[in-house]
């Protein structure tokens, strides 16, 4: 049954599969193992930076394609909800159709780059992505009419998923195990059983003959194509593909927040946090990304604060207090990424599978 | 015996366009220039957006010439060829504004030494960034594209914060050397004094370039390489070596680029050349990866279609740029003048 849940792509490794056990049994129970307003809010990215992580993995780790579009598919998906909300009024059709109609213009986008770039050279994709998405992210915050500008638009989701909406004031006199039953609870698990679907469907999309061609393109595309397989075709659909899983990803990232803004979702910061998460948690296994994102998120959330403790204890000496203090630790994670590049390519995962 | 078969050869001319296809991609520059000047319908304003677009496209050429040779002779993609151009800025006004005296001076030869001075500064500190850069990121990831894209944008995050732990995360302006600012009037039309030394240098750089690349051995060597590699090395050239010198050479031509495109907006972020690298890939996509002439097209095509569109509808700037790669694209995939590899 597990098997083939997760597409007979189990995790290999017993320290993997508690880790990852772990992972999912926390996620799942966020709510109730953490209560809380910033943890289940942390639980909540979590979830979402999982999927999107993995869907880049998708691309980079099975097609060996760097696209440095993907938050601009993330937030495509995002605005379209935002948008619908916005014009049709809070309901469950405003999102299902802002996320089908996200999804469908990121699957078009990535259609045209894919045929402009990809049937050139694999690197022209990376180059290309990189202008487009820097282009759409500014246009989006020049077009204030539509998209909010650089405020970004705030609205309402169903009353469903609100902090005003109670139940189970009879059964359980509104609490379970404490914690009390609200819109937010259902928000939360909205999102959690939104990933968690979106994420078995990736699984069976990596392990299918599709996901085989992929892996043998990455390998050595020329190969390939005397195979027979037309490479172009399948890097394209990859593309296509992974920019719909995104835009997904951006939906439900609206819904959670319930806003949308440039900073928020299409900043390039987030790309290079997406790039981080992929390369540490380990490429081209769709667990490292839910490796890399949960200690990415986790990372961002509160080592800043202990950088900002070891920044206080070395005060006095020079510059240093400088390379550690809070806001710089993308630095740290620079270095850190370029070494892992180097020394551990395959990730976390692809380090707990060799020792398997 | 039978007779020989009937044959008449046509001599016919070359038509005008078979004549005028190869030639194409230098003709684009002047019938950009002729569009906007239909579209603009006024010679002064046209003139001066035209010289403020070649002073661009200028500063892009030199900032993006490094990354397009590196690129043809080690096939090697360097995501980080912005970290230069924001060190050679911050490095070059750093040494400008040490020289305060100089260039506030209102005296022309005072002012273009402390420029000079700044530009050998930046150059030097680019140029020796470079070689570090090219041993710790790029030389363990030859051959391997994916790691390279990776490795030097970890690279170029990196270099980013260190100019934010050395100079602070806020913007610095500044003032122009005194000779530079202002503009002089010519036919009407108002033209910026500094973007005229900028299409000077500008034009000055390709012509050194075109020199070096086709009137020496080292510029042999170099065309070789991009041609054929392996060739060059089978008859004793260590190319290994000549890359580290284009890539040091190409560093610090961006730190030059990044003085000039510095003193152009008079201000500085740490996140410029980020900004910059957006330009200066369309440039060297359209232009062809590993062509130096063509990366020269390409820049002055980009700076002068962003400068006509910035006139005549602002919004639509940035987007035209990825409309002329698109169009330019769809017309020779590869770019405009493609790099021919003997393999």
């Amino acid at each position: 049954m597990i098997r083939s849940l997760l597409s007979g792509d189990t995790p290999r490794s017993l320290p993997l599969a508690l880790i990852l056990g772990g992972i999912l049994l926390c996620l799942a129970l966020a709510p109730f193992l953490f209560p809380g307003v910033r943890t289940v809010d942390t639980a909540a990215r979590i979830c979402i930076f999982i999927v999107l992580v993995a869907s880049y993995d998708l691309l980079l780790g099975y097609g060996g394609i760097v696209s440095f579009a993907h938050t601009m598919f993330f937030g495509i998906g995002a605005y379209g909800v935002a948008l619908t909300s916005t014009h049709m009024g809070r309901g469950f059709d405003a999102i299902a159709i802002g996320a089908l109609a996200g999804a469908g213009l990121a699957a078009a986008l990535a259609l045209l780059i894919g045929l402009f770039s990809l049937r050139v050279r694999a690197i022209f994709f990376a180059m290309i992505t990189l202008a487009v998405a820097s282009a759409v992210a500014v246009l989006v915050s020049q077009l204030s009419g539509l998209t909010g500008g650089e405020d970004g638009l705030t609205f309402k989701t169903p009353r469903e998923l609100g902090p005003a909406f109670k139940f189970g004031k009879e059964a359980f006199d509104g609490r379970l195990f404490g914690v009390k039953l609200n819109g937010k609870l259902l928000a939360y698990y909205f999102v959690f059983t939104g990933a968690a679907l979106l994420f078995l469907a990736m699984l069976r999309v990596v392990n299918s003959p599709f996901g085989r061609v992929l892996q043998a393109i990455r390998e050595n595309d020329f190969r390939s194509e005397s195979i027979g397989y037309r490479v172009v075709y399948y890097r394209v659909a990859a593309t296509c593909l992974s920019a719909a899983i995104a835009a997904l990803a951006g939906s439900l990232y609206a819904v959670w927040l319930r806003y949308v803004g440039p900073d928020t979702v299409l900043s390039m910061e987030i790309m290079i946090d997406i790039l981080l998460m992929v390369v540490i948690g380990g490429m081209g296994t769709l667990y490292g990304a839910m490796i890399g994102a949960t200690l990415f998120v986790l990372a961002q959330n509160y080592l800043q604060n202990l950088m900002g403790a070891a920044s206080h204890l070395v005060e006095d000496l020079p510059l240093l207090p400088e390379l550690l203090s809070a806001d710089r630790w993308l630095l740290w994670l620079g270095v850190l990424f370029v070494l892992s590049v180097y020394f551990f390519p395959t990730g976390i995962v692809g380090r707990l599978r060799e020792k398997a | 015996m039978s007779a020989a078969p009937e044959h008449a050869p046509t001599m016919a001319r070359l038509s005008l366009s078979d004549r005028l296809a190869p030639h194409m991609p230098v003709l684009l520059v002047p019938l950009l220039a002729l569009a906007g000047f239909v579209a603009i319908m006024n010679p002064a304003s046209w003139l001066t957006l035209t010289v403020s677009g070649l002073a661009m496209g200028m500063m892009i050429f030199i900032m993006a010439s490094g990354l397009t040779l590196v690129f043809g002779l080690m096939d090697v993609i360097n995501f980080g060829h912005g970290a230069f151009v924001s060190v050679g800025a911050f490095v070059g006004i750093s040494v400008l504004m040490l020289l305060g005296h100089m260039t506030s001076a209102p005296s022309l030869i005072l002012n273009l030494a402390a420029v000079l001075l700044a530009v050998i500064g930046a150059m030097l500190a680019t140029g020796a960034m470079g070689w570090a850069f090219e041993k710790i990121i790029v030389a363990p990831v030859y051959g391997h594209h994916l790691k390279q894209i990776l490795v030097t944008m970890g690279g170029l995050i990196v270099v980013e914060q260190l100019i934010i732990v050395l100079w602070g995360p806020e913007e610095i302006y500044f003032n122009r050397p005194e000779a530079l600012k202002g503009a002089i009037t010519f036919a009407g039309a108002a033209i910026e004094k500094y973007r005229l030394v900028a299409v000077a240098v500008g034009l000055a750089v390709f012509a050194a370039m075109r020199w070096v690349l086709r009137g020496t051995k080292i510029g042999l060597i170099v065309r070789a390489g991009v041609e054929n590699g392996e060739m060059v090395q089978a008859l004793g050239y260590r190319l290994k070596l000549i890359f580290v010198g284009v890539f040091i050479a190409g560093s610090a031509l961006a730190g030059l680029g990044g003085v000039m495109w510095a003193l152009y907006q008079e201000v500085i972020t740490a996140h410029m050349g980020n900004h910059a690298m957006i330009l200066i890939f369309i440039v060297v996509i359209i232009g062809g990866l590993g062509s130096v002439e063509g990366c020269f097209i390409g820049a002055l095509l980009v700076g002068l279609m962003q400068n006509y569109i910035a006139f005549l509808e602002p919004k639509a700037a940035l987007i035209s740029n990825i409309a002329l790669m698109v169009t330019i694209l769809m017309w020779r995939p590869m770019g405009m003048i493609p790099v021919v590899k003997a393999k």
